[in-house]
Formats: structure tokens, C-alpha cells, sequence
């Protein structure tokens, strides 16, 4: 940023931290931005003269006379249609020297819509993976995050998701993105010939951490232009929300403030919600979903991070390697959309709720199986057969690489109700039963 | 003259104001940043340093910027027009803002000031009056909502004048009152009340003795929440709290429902504004919208003003509970309340408590669910404010203050199990750790005797012991497996399975399942023990679980068929013949 005209320019900094620097000045805004010995800082608390500033990319060979000059004004990104097709920096300047980028500058992390002129989210968002759209149905509007361990193929699913989801837009906002991630994104969209609709919001592993904090915010300006200003369906992808909160931790770590549960600054969840939050169905057409990634360390979806955002999202996908058919499936067990029942039965074929019931449940006989196998009791023929249905359940609708339409899933998902069980093992209303069964 | 300030520090939506005269405690002051003129509550004074909490962004806000104190607490604005409106926590109305976006400083009116209502007299001059007497009525929906004496007037009054019957808006004059000096004060149909204090204006508070219908089986026959109670719905995520305050919020026999989203998702809140404004209220045949009141601080909207919704919300409850109605006060979530509590603290620099909560932050919550109640007006007349919050604990864990501190004030306790939720039998209402103190009171054992039949809590015990005694021959059986338990084991299980889902489960999506009157349930919960009764004889555990396999879907058929419609009697037939076979 170029100095103005009668810019005071400070030179005695009289404390220095790890992440933060005080000194004092007159005149200072509440969350403005400022140049401190050229790196870009935003001040977080004000004590009468003492101004304390977050210095983004940490302190290293500041020194207690280096310049500091306040910008007067909150972070902001110039928005505009030559947005898309770009990729940009934590701080919204463009990767790899491109031009600077022109339009209006809007301040990040803005108000909040009113709850009242939302509208409910009821369009459906086909991925083609039986996981999601059988089971946990996504639909505009919505914010989800797939629970995954680091070995899971996360970022894989979530482009495919993106790349079918017939978004106009797609925002990615990449927080502690390894660089061959992050080259694996790019490849993949440009080669779907989809990088037209795609902007990129990138913090990679080499970047330091602080700086992801602006990340989904600046992601989430581009999308509420696009979507507000333009009347487009965007999806934001956000990865990974894990880093982003322990970002957060090393803030709330370094200015002292007492942490609550896991480390976690005690303000997480809303931290957290006022990003997720931000997905929305508008009353012009226009939507934003959020698809997220929080990585999840073994498993456990106790600890603060997993745990306030499940609060949060309106259901996760969660997924899971199966060992008995050596693929990576969306758990059904652990998995939920909350706003499915906006739009099974209702947007897709009738038995939709019944089935994708049936089958979780007919599934879990199986798990009660296999607990029985494997503490050595005998099966009865309705366990075997359990078994078997799971199997192929597994196989054919839960697993990751599956991709076929709605309808498909719930007629793969009759047959092998009728290959395995009875009418009243399977235990639907006897209407649908009559209709769709398959001897 | 009203005392002012200037900003001297900001850590957050923490202002630290200098101010130049007198400030109070929770006191409401206003900062100015640029143009924008933002409410904040004062929460702390250090000498002439006066700490306030800003409900909305700090953004900007620079040292030397201006402060006013208003000289009085965070109040409520109450009047003929609450019903139907759609609040944020410091009841702006939310209908009423511009724009698709709240922006800072966002502040409309609560009510409609040119409205005219129909007043009818109730007091005539030379009555004798006090706070919440009523003075007259006037019809907002289909309640008869009373115009009372302000809460804030302590004493006794003699009534001058009251306005003849006939068409006023809120603020005119409709009766003026003389105190025992000869000071006269003229009272409009609107009133404030200082939402973080609780309205004392009744006679006396007795033990609940009534039970509120809900139409959830798990909850009216399992454990029954009293009018006036309280009760909590601790879950972890998943578990369906939401889904069961919002079946509570549409079925529950109530007058009033005041509905506080606190701290939770918007698109919950969007689902109760478009649904409830369609949905009929099958007990009285109006919409559902006609009775309710939302209250709506989303997670995204600011910290400061979540902590004050569900004290808006509750204030507004005992105005209408005032007025002799039972009113159900909702709030989803209490730990997002609660949080913000922490946050606050630490940003002041307390010392924290466990999970770095403030250290008194079981006293806020049993003094919070202490303003429920039943009461006894002065008039004689009777009403309620039945409380019913959800708690989030963190990580599943009941251990955690939030719900540990709830525990200790609340009479029901409605704990949802993950375990019932992975296997997708909703509601999750776990029905071994979950209970109803309101069960233990003689006055509503007494209640139920009368209005569904007597020994009613008897069976009631007993269909908790079987459900006891099959989950422990389950362990038994998943233990010593399914050959190494004699087969009485397996029909104990499979009983216990039949209550679980029969009576426990209950599907909130089904038209018909969703809603099962009392006279409903009594039938089913009947027919149910009836079978757990009987001794049967089975061969082997295979033709155990086979019979009841078949039993169970039996019964489910008939939950989803139309209460005393020929396929409903048809399922009963074929229960009948059914376990006839079977002995």
C-alpha cells in the first residue's frame, strides 16, 4: 500500500511479541489496518495512546524503529466480474504477478443478512455420490464440512462435489494448503475447463498461519458479490477449517486471553459461526452454499474444533475407510444433512425418505453382525444375510467413487432389498412396497 | 441531564468509557462511531472508568468518540401487538429493518404506535389497584389481552378514571390512577420492564400440578413436563434438539409460545417463519403464528445482545403469564448464552472457572429458570410460564458446566443419547437417564389419575422398569451371546424393544406420528403393557426376535394411520390375532 499525502508515519514501537506490536498513536480505528516495518498488521485493542497491532506475518526483524503507518481503513477487497478465473493471496492480491485487480473496495467480514429476508433453501444439489445425495442430501444454501482424518482424500471429493454441483460460481478458500494440494486444485478445474467460474482465496503451507484468518472472509465477500450483487448460485470451499482455528489459537494464545476447552480461544464458536453463517438462499435467486473440510485427528469429533462446528453446520459428512470393501465411503451412521427433508420425497421420487431409512437401518443389523463375528458367536441366517447387504451397500451407493443420478440409487438400493431381505424385514410403508419392489 | 462520555479504550466489543457524572450498573448507554449509533450495556465501573459491552461491531471506533447514558437498565417494551412478531435479542423487529442486510445501528420499533385496538373496561373508578392489576382488555388474535397497571408501580392505588370502551392506540391514556398521597399517574395500554429482573407482581407461587401436553410420547408418557415447569434437552449435535423444540413449539398446549433462537443456526429460524404462519394449531383452529413470538439472535448476529434475548423472551413470558395465560417459553440454545457469558468474562479479565466459564455462572442459570412458575395473581386467577431450554454440551459430554449447572435447576431432564441417534431412533430422549421430577409430585400424580386414569404414573413406572430390566438382559445377551442366555432373556430384550419403538420413537416428519394426542397414547401405551405382560412361550430366541419383529411393524403401521380411521382399527385387529397366535 502507497503512503498518502500528510500520513503520519510512526517510529517507536515500544513493545514487541511473537505476533503482536504496541506503540502508541492518536486517531487509530477499531480493527484497521496498518504497514508495520512492510508487513501488513490490524489493530486489535486500544488502550487510551497504546494502540496494539496482530502483525499477519509474524514480527521477525521488526524492530522497535521500524515505520508504522495506518491505512485508516478495515481490510477490503475490490470486487468485480474479473474476479473470476483468478487467484489471489490471503490479502486479496493477485498470485503469481498478475495484474492488480479493479473495482469497488468492500470492507471483509461484513453484516450479517437478515434472518427474516432469507429465503428456506429448497434446490437440490446433485453430486452424483449416493453418500451424499441418497443419504444426506445437500441443498443451496447450505454449510456443510466433510469430518475427515489428513489420510483421507478430503480435497479429492470436494473438487468432484464442485466440479458437478453445477455452481455459477466457485469460491475456494484455501487455508494451510500444501502446495501440490493446491497445484492438484488448479489442475483439476482448469482441465474440467471450469476455471472461468473459479475464484481462489490461497494461503498455502508457506505462508505464515496468522494470515489464514482473512482467508474466509475475503472468500466469503467475493461470494456475497456474486451472489447478492449478480443473482448466482456460489459454492464456497473452504479447507481446512482446522487450521483456520488454530490460526485462531495462536492469536488468542498470544494476546493472554485465558483458553477454554482443547486450547481453543473461548469465543470459537462464534469465531466459527459468523463464517458458516454467511451461507445463504436470497431472495433474488441467488445462494451460498459452504462446503468445508475440518480434519478431524483419529476420528475424534469431541474435540472443540469438530465439536462447535457440528453445532454450527447444518449436518457433516463424514468419512470413513471400510475395510471390508478396501474403499473410502461417507459413513451413514455419523453422517447427516439437516435440510434434506427439504427436498427427499418432495424433489426426488417418493420412497426417497423410506428407502434411505431402511437401508441405514438394515445397515446397522449388519454392524450388530459383525460385532457378534467378531466376538465369536454364531450368525444367525439374518445376519449373514446383513452382512451381505452391506456389503454391497458399501459398494455401490456408499463408496466415494460412485456417480449416478438420484433415481438410480433408489432403484439399486430396491435390488438389493430384494436379493437379501424380506418385505417385512425391510419394513416400509406397505404402499411404496407394493409399487417398487423387486422380487 | 443525562450523563455522557468518551471512549478511552476498546479491546473487542469491550468499550471502556470515561465518563463525566454518575453511572449505574447494566445501565444502557449508546456509542457513536461516525454517524452510527450502536446500543451497549455498562458491566463493570472503575472508578470513573465505565466498562460497557457494545451489541453490534467496534469496527472504526476510535478513542474520544462520543457515549451517552440513558439512566436506565435494558428493558422490554410491552403492549397490545407482541404476538406474531419476529424480534432480534434486544426486541428491534426484525420485519420492520431495510435492506437484505442488518447494518450496525440497526434500530425499529418493537410495536405499531398507530395501531388502534378496542378497549373494553375492566376496573371501574374507586377500585382499588396495584402493580399488574388489570385495568381493562383489548383482543390481540384470539387472546384477550389485558391492559394492566405497569409493572414498575409499587404500592396501592385507588383507580380516578378509566377510559370508556372504544378504539385507542397504545399510547393514550386508559385510566388514571391516585396513590394515597393524591398523585395522580395517568397509565397508557404500553409498559417497560427491565428484562434482567423478574416481574414479582402475583400473590404466591405453588407447586406445579398440571401437566402440559406436547404430543411427544417420550415426553407426555414417559416424563411429563408440569405447566409452569422446567425442563432442559441437553444433546450433542445430531441428536435432534432442534427437531424436538420445534415439534414441542407447534403441538404444546399453550396460550402464548415465545420461541428464543439464541446463538443458533438462521435457517432454523427462516423454517418456523415460513412454516408457522401457514400451520393450523389443531386445539383451537388458528394459525400458529397467531400465538407465538420469535425471538431471533442467530449465531452470527452479536455476542452481547444473545446473552439478552433469552431474558427479552422470558420478560415478555411473564407479561403474558400476567394476564392469567400459560405461556411456554422456548430457548435454543442455552449454551450459546452461556458462552457468551465466557466470553465476556474473559475479555474483562475474571478468573475464570471450570472450562473457563465465569464462576458464577450456576447461579445466572438457576436464577434464570427460577422465573418460570406457575402463580397465583392477585386477582385469583392462575398463570404460567413453563421453561424449556436446550443445552450443547461440548463434545457430547454431560460433565460439562453448562449442563451440570442446568441439572441443578431444572425440574425435567430430557437427555438425547448419540447412541439413539446413530441408530436413528428419534426422538433420542434416552429414556433410562432421562426423568421427570414432576412425576414424584402426589398433585400430579393426582392430576393424571383424574384426567387420563387412575394409576396412571404406576403404569407409567412399570413401563420404565421393563425398558430397565431389557437393556440389561441385552448386556447379558451381548455378553454371553445369543445361545448363552436362556431364551426369557431375549424376551425381556425384545419387550423393552417394543416400548422403545412403539412409544419412545416417533417420527416429527409424518403427518399423522408427528402429533399423538394423550387419548392416543393412552390406547397404544395400554395395548403395549398389555402384551409386555403376558408370559409367551417361545421355542427358541429366533422366534423371539421374529415375532417381535413382526409385532413391531404391526404397531409402527398403525402410529402412521389415522387416529380411529378403519385402517387403524384394522391394524389393531390384526395385532390382536396376531399375538393371539403367539401364546
Amino acid at each position: 500500500m502507497t503512503t498518502r499525502a500528510f500520513q503520519k508515519i510512526y517510529t517507536k514501537i515500544d513493545n514487541i511479541t511473537k505476533a503482536t506490536v504496541t506503540l502508541r498513536a492518536t486517531g487509530v480505528g477499531n480493527d484497521e489496518l496498518a504497514t508495520v516495518g512492510g508487513k501488513l498488521a490490524q489493530v486489535v485493542k486500544i488502550m487510551g495512546e497504546q494502540v496494539t497491532l496482530q502483525v499477519f506475518a509474524g514480527t521477525e526483524g521488526i524492530a522497535t524503529n521500524s515505520e508504522v503507518v495506518f491505512h485508516g481503513e478495515p481490510p477490503k477487497l475490490k470486487v468485480s466480474d474479473n474476479l473470476a478465473g483468478r487467484f489471489f493471496n490471503a490479502y486479496g492480491e493477485p498470485l503469481e504477478g498478475g495484474e492488480q485487480l479493479e473495482g469497488e473496495a468492500r470492507e471483509i467480514g461484513g453484516p450479517t443478512v437478515n434472518p427474516f429476508k432469507r429465503l428456506q433453501p429448497s434446490e437440490l444439489i446433485a453430486t452424483g455420490i449416493a453418500g451424499i445425495d441418497l443419504n444426506n442430501t445437500i441443498v443451496t444454501g447450505q454449510k456443510i464440512p466433510f469430518f475427515a482424518d489428513p489420510d483421507q482424500p478430503y480435497n479429492t471429493v470436494m473438487a468432484n462435489v464442485a466440479l458437478r454441483a453445477k455452481a455459477d460460481k466457485i469460491i475456494l478458500g484455501g487455508m494451510g494448503l500444501t502446495n501440490d494440494d493446491f497445484l492438484y486444485f488448479k489442475q483439476v478445474f482448469e482441465n474440467a475447463g471450469a476455471l472461468d467460474r473459479i475464484v481462489s482465496f490461497v494461503n498455502t503451507t508457506d505462508n505464515p498461519p496468522v494470515e489464514r484468518l482473512l482467508v474466509p472472509d475475503m472468500a466469503l465477500t467475493a461470494a456475497e458479490y456474486f451472489a447478492v450483487d449478480k443473482g448466482e448460485k456460489v459454492l464456497v470451499l473452504l479447507t481446512d477449517m482446522t487450521l483456520y482455528a488454530d490460526a485462531l489459537a495462536i492469536v488468542s494464545n498470544r494476546m493472554d486471553q485465558i483458553p477454554s476447552k482443547d486450547s481453543m480461544p473461548g469465543s470459537l464458536y462464534s469465531d466459527l459461526a459468523k463464517i458458516y453463517e454467511k451461507a445463504v438462499q436470497l431472495p433474488n435467486g441467488g445462494s451460498i452454499t459452504i462446503i468445508a473440510v475440518t480434519t478431524l485427528s483419529g476420528g475424534d469429533i469431541t474435540h472443540a474444533i469438530p465439536d462447535n462446528t457440528g453445532y454450527i453446520t447444518e449436518g457433516q459428512l463424514f468419512l470413513r475407510n471400510d475395510s471390508d470393501t478396501g474403499k473410502v465411503i461417507i459413513d451413514p451412521f455419523r453422517s447427516l444433512s439437516r435440510l434434506k427433508q427439504l427436498v427427499i420425497g418432495k424433489k426426488t421420487r417418493e420412497d426417497h425418505p423410506q428407502v434411505m431409512n431402511a437401508c441405514v437401518r438394515l445397515y446397522a443389523d449388519a454392524a450388530n453382525a459383525k460385532t457378534k463375528l467378531e466376538n465369536g458367536f454364531d450368525l444367525s441366517d439374518y445376519d449373514e444375510r446383513a452382512l451381505k447387504f452391506a456389503h454391497d451397500y458399501s459398494e455401490k451407493l456408499l463408496a466415494i467413487d460412485v456417480n449416478i443420478d438420484i433415481t438410480e440409487m433408489l432403484d439399486t438400493a430396491w435390488s438389493l432389498f430384494g436379493e437379501y431381505f424380506t418385505k417385512e424385514e425391510v419394513a416400509i410403508k406397505a404402499e411404496l412396497i407394493e409399487k417398487y419392489w423387486k422380487a | 441531564m443525562k450523563t455522557t462520555g468518551k471512549v478511552s479504550g476498546i479491546i473487542s466489543n469491550i468499550v471502556i468509557v470515561k465518563a463525566d457524572g454518575a453511572v449505574g450498573q447494566n445501565e444502557i448507554c449508546y456509542v457513536y462511531c461516525g454517524d452510527t449509533r450502536m446500543m451497549a450495556e455498562v458491566i463493570k465501573v472503575i472508578g470513573d472508568d465505565a466498562y460497557v459491552q457494545v451489541y453490534d461491531s467496534t469496527r472504526g471506533l476510535k478513542i474520544g468518540d462520543r457515549v451517552e447514558f440513558e439512566g436506565h437498565m435494558l428493558q422490554a417494551t410491552l403492549a397490545p401487538g407482541l404476538l406474531s412478531r419476529n424480534y432480534d435479542g434486544l426486541q428491534n423487529d426484525l420485519e420492520k429493518m431495510d435492506g437484505l442486510f442488518i447494518n450496525r445501528g440497526s434500530i425499529t420499533e418493537p410495536l405499531d404506535f398507530e395501531c388502534k385496538w378496542a378497549f373494553k373496561p375492566l376496573a371501574k373508578a374507586g377500585d382499588k389497584v396495584s402493580a399488574a392489576s388489570w385495568l381493562g382488555e383489548v383482543q390481540e388474535q384470539w387472546i384477550a389481552h389485558k391492559i394492566m397497571v405497569p409493572f414498575v408501580m409499587t404500592g396501592n392505588y385507588t383507580v380516578k378514571s378509566v377510559a370508556e370502551a372504544g378504539e385507542y392506540k397504545i399510547t393514550d391514556t386508559i385510566a388514571t390512577l391516585v396513590d394515597s398521597d393524591g398523585n395522580e399517574y395517568p397509565v397508557t395500554m404500553v409498559q417497560k420492564w427491565p428484562v434482567k429482573q423478574p416481574v414479582r407482581c402475583f400473590t404466591e407461587k405453588p407447586r406445579p400440578s398440571k401437566v402440559m401436553e406436547t404430543g411427544v410420547r417420550a415426553i407426555d408418557t414417559f416424563n411429563p413436563l408440569a405447566e409452569g415447569g422446567t425442563g432442559f434437552i441437553p444433546g450433542p449435535f445430531g441428536a435432534g434438539k432442534t427437531v424436538l423444540q420445534h415439534a414441542i413449539s407447534k403441538q404444546a398446549e399453550a396460550d402464548v409460545i415465545i420461541i428464543v433462537a439464541c446463538g443458533e443456526r438462521a435457517n432454523e429460524v427462516v423454517e418456523i417463519f415460513k412454516e408457522f404462519p401457514e400451520l393450523v394449531d389443531p386445539r383451537t383452529g388458528h394459525k400458529l403464528m397467531e400465538r407465538t413470538i420469535i425471538i431471533c439472535n442467530t449465531s452470527n448476529m452479536p455476542v452481547a445482545a444473545r446473552e439478552a434475548s433469552v431474558y427479552t423472551g422470558m420478560t415478555i413470558g411473564e407479561y403474558y403469564r400476567s394476564m392469567g395465560l400459560r405461556v411456554l417459553v422456548m430457548a435454543d440454545s442455552t449454551s450459546r448464552w452461556a458462552q457468551a457469558l465466557r466470553e465476556m468474562s474473559n475479555r474483562l479479565e475474571e478468573l475464570p472457572g471450570q472450562d473457563a466459564f465465569p464462576m458464577d455462572l450456576s447461579a445466572i442459570i438457576s436464577n434464570f429458570y427460577a422465573r418460570a412458575g406457575l402463580v397465583k395473581l392477585t386477582n385469583g386467577e392462575t398463570g404460567s410460564v413453563t421453561f424449556l431450554g436446550t443445552v450443547s454440551p461440548a463434545g457430547g459430554n454431560l460433565k460439562e458446566p453448562v449442563t451440570e449447572s442446568t441439572k441443578k435447576a431444572a425440574r425435567c431432564f430430557y437427555a438425547l443419547s448419540q447412541g439413539r441417534a446413530d441408530s436413528k431412533r428419534y426422538p433420542a430422549i434416552d429414556p433410562l437417564d432421562s426423568y421427570s421430577k414432576y412425576l414424584e409430585y402426589p398433585e400430579v400424580e393426582e392430576y393424571l389419575a383424574g384426567k387420563i386414569e387412575k394409576g396412571w404414573v404406576e403404569l407409567v413406572r412399570r413401563g420404565k422398569t421393563i425398558v430397565l430390566r431389557g437393556k440389561e438382559a441385552n448386556d447379558q445377551i451381548n455378553i454371553l451371546g445369543d445361545d448363552g442366555v436362556p431364551v426369557d432373556y431375549h424376551e425381556r430384550f425384545w419387550k423393552s424393544e417394543l416400548i422403545d419403538f412403539v412409544i419412545l420413537q416417533q417420527d416429527a416428519f409424518d403427518d399423522i406420528d408427528a402429533n399423538c394426542p394423550m387419548e392416543r397414547q393412552q390406547m397404544m401405551y395400554k395395548k403395549v403393557l398389555d402384551i409386555c405382560d403376558y408370559d409367551f412361550d417361545f421355542e427358541d430366541f429366533e422366534a423371539c426376535s421374529k415375532f417381535f419383529k413382526g409385532l413391531i411393524n404391526l404397531f409402527r403401521q398403525m402410529n402412521y394411520s389415522e387416529w380411529k380411521s378403519e385402517k387403524f382399527y384394522d391394524y389393531d385387529k390384526q395385532i390382536e390375532e396376531y399375538v393371539r397366535s403367539a401364546k
